[in-house]
């Protein structure tokens, strides 16, 4: 059997012990890129097929969870030929050290990229500490 | 290295199709851990048209460019790095960066006027009809 073109395989998110979710549909992890700032987090996750009001963003206990939910249906009057991808929700956490300041944190999501800015608590952020002489 | 042997002794017919999309990926300095096609798609057809579906998060309409040359359909994009300044360092890096290029040898020759493209929540909906010269023409037979 000749090998099949390995494609991206999306990861499916993990779980919980014991608990599934009420939807019956398949949730992966989204690719996402995390960076430090000076002042804040940068947190950008790929949910291809999210609408701006299907994601929900979670953060409790320095626990992030961001949820997104796809609403793609089969196209009409046609059969699928070919597949490499499959169409799900997303879901992923992420522990965060205690320094967010979770009133300040910002959410936007365009062309199915959610961009998060997690801003860092004031006694977090660097302070210059003056050395006097004496 | 063209017609590799499989352990069975079997030719391969589509390890140089794999080779030459990997020397591809290279050419574009696409940065992608452990991926090969991007993007992925699904193809759906009817005796019209073909429907293409792909996953193209963060490309915007600017970045992307459809071809079509009878019928092959080229898909070209590109997707921007974040820039960071000296001071700020990634904990976490997933997402590709750079140039991609895929192309498809569809069905039949396509209608180029009526392609019709949709972007929407980084899912790039392609629908493709039959050219009409291409369509299947009904033999009436006589008695």
């Amino acid at each position: 059997m000749a090998e099949q073109t390995k494609t991206i395989q999306k990861q499916e998110a993990k779980r919980k012990e014991g608990i599934e979710r009420t939807r019956d549909r398949m949730t992966f992890m989204p690719r996402t890129d995390i960076y430090e700032r000076e002042n804040d987090y940068v947190l950008i996750a790929e949910m291809p097929g999210v609408d701006h009001d299907a994601v929900d963003i979670n953060f409790d206990n320095n626990e992030l969870t961001i949820t997104g939910h796809v609403d793609e249906r089969p196209i009409e009057g046609h059969s699928i030929s070919y597949s490499e991808y499959e169409v799900g929700d997303y879901q992923r956490s992420f522990r965060f050290s205690g320094d967010v300041d979770i009133d300040k944190i910002d959410a936007k999501m365009a062309n199915g990229v959610l961009r998060l800015i997690l801003p860092k608590n004031e006694e977090s952020k660097p302070k210059k500490i003056t050395v006097k002489s004496g | 290295m063209i017609g590799q042997l499989l352990e069975s002794g079997n030719w391969d017919p589509f390890a140089e199709m794999r080779q030459l999309q990997r020397q591809m990926n290279r050419l574009f300095e696409r940065h992608y851990p452990g991926s090969v096609d991007f993007p992925p798609v699904n193809i759906w057809t009817n005796e019209d048209d073909v429907v293409l579906t792909a996953e193209i998060p963060g490309v915007n309409v600017d970045d992307l460019d459809i071809s079509v040359q009878g019928n092959v359909l080229t898909l070209k994009g590109s997707q921007k790095e974040e820039q960071l300044n000296e001071n700020e360092t990634y904990h976490r890096r997933e997402r590709a960066t750079g140039n991609f290029q895929r192309s498809w040898r569809l069905p039949f020759n396509v209608d180029k006027d009526n392609i019709d493209a949709k972007l929407e929540k980084g899912v790039l909906k392609l629908t493709l009809p039959r050219a009409e010269q291409d369509k299947p023409k009904k033999i009436e037979v006589k008695s």
